[in-house]
């Protein structure tokens, strides 16, 4: 699949842009996903990976054709990623929990006439309680755990994405692993 | 836990999958004997594990078409373009030269839509037609541009007529050449000409030196 992938950016950088779609459609959800565990919010994780995916078609000329393009694009993404979290720090979300209630969230606030059949709510309140432990972690911590567990890279390839060297990559992982470990242990 | 501080070390070289066959062999050891390593190892499973959970969202349907249509359009072209020119290095590099070489001289041409003739002593003009009198030497070359010219006298040189007539007397001469020139395609040839007589005698007269 690289091998294809590389030969669609050759036809981008010659001027095709239509060959970008296909890359954009081989990576969407990867994106996506890294963007949404990354943000918490799938408005704004949808926004962020787009975004991710113009800025490589826009830098596309100094792609290393040596590179994974998913290791770059990856980059690409948890950089807008951290950048949107510096800058929205105090933000209020529907889905994010309030202080000191114990699990309540906004929407519990707003009246609702539509209940959901119970077992969607159970795996949705399921979904919302790792979505919101992995939320707490730091974001150094945040970024190496989801290249690792969602996206599942190698030490290497986070080394790569990240630019920091291995052992860096390693000592990052093992805290976020520990800080996991005690925020779910009673799960 | 009286345990051993590197095994908490092991246990996380153990989940990157980067173990020493040594140091795997003295992990399992101690938790064979250890309850609340054990425990505390499953707690590190069970966190990834749910880290791990597939999301169940769906990316929107349109949203590669929305990548494609912010995409700036400008560079397309440009893009498009510039692929080409890098394809055809030489095709790309004869086709600015004509550009530019042609429309240097066409505007020279257009530019003499006037009329003119260059300075030459006993020349004289009447309307759009320059005259060497009877009886009278003209010593170089006359170019009239958009004009006649009467040859009445004697010319020591070339006479060249662009976009006009010459009439030549009885009585008059040319010692060099006679030419009209009337339409644009002979005045490229012409200026290409003369360019390429300048650069010869220009190396005729440095090899004589």
């Amino acid at each position: 699949m690289e091998v294809l992938i590389k030969e669609k950016i050759k036809q981008v950088l010659k001027g095709n842009q239509n060959a970008y779609s296909y890359i954009v459609e081989e990576y969407k959800e990867k994106v996506f996903y890294l963007c949404y565990r990354m943000i918490g919010n799938r408005h704004e994780a949808e926004d962020l990976a787009q975004e991710a995916f113009v800025k490589a078609y826009v830098n596309i000329k100094s792609f290393n054709l040596n590179m994974k393009f998913s290791t770059w694009i990856y980059r690409i993404a948890t950089n807008l990623c951290i950048d949107r979290m510096r800058k929205k720090k105090p933000d209020y979300y529907l889905d994010a929990e309030i202080a000191g209630t114990d699990g309540l969230d906004m929407y519990s606030q707003i009246a609702s006439d539509t209940e959901s059949p119970e077992d969607e709510v159970e795996s949705m309140e399921m979904q919302d309680t790792i979505q919101n432990e992995i939320s707490k972690l730091p974001e150094k911590y945040r970024s190496v755990i989801i290249l690792k567990y969602i996206e599942d890279l190698s030490l290497k390839e986070i080394s790569d994405t990240l630019d920091l060297p291995v052992n860096t990559v390693k000592t990052r992982i093992h805290r976020g692993r520990e800080a996991l470990r005690l925020q779910l242990r009673h799960l | 836990m009286a345990c051993p501080e590197e095994i908490i070390d092991y246990m996380h070289d153990y989940l990157d999958e980067e173990i020493s066959s040594e140091k795997e062999r003295l992990l399992k050891e101690h938790l064979a004997s250890c309850e609340d390593c054990r425990n505390y190892l499953y707690e590190l499973k069970k966190a990834v594990s749910f880290v791990k959970v597939p999301l169940d969202l769906k990316v929107s349907s349109d949203f590669t078409h929305r990548v494609m249509a912010s995409l700036p359009q400008e560079d397309k072209k440009k893009k498009r373009i510039k692929g080409w020119m890098m394809g055809h290095p030489v095709l790309s590099a004869a086709a600015l030269f004509i550009v530019l070489i042609s429309g240097a001289i066409l505007t020279s041409w257009n530019q003499g839509n006037d009329f003119s003739v260059n300075r030459q002593s006993n020349l004289v003009v009447q309307n759009h037609t320059v005259i060497v009198p009877e009886g009278k030497t003209v010593k170089g070359d006359i170019l009239v541009r958009n004009g006649d010219i009467k040859i009445e006298g004697k010319v020591q040189g070339d006479v060249t007529v662009i976009n006009g007539n010459r009439y030549l007397a009885s009585a008059g001469s040319v010692t060099g050449e006679i030419k009209e020139i009337d339409q644009a395609f002979e005045w490229l040839w012409y200026k290409i000409k003369t360019g390429v007589q300048g650069v010869s005698n220009f190396l005729t007269t440095n090899n004589g030196k």
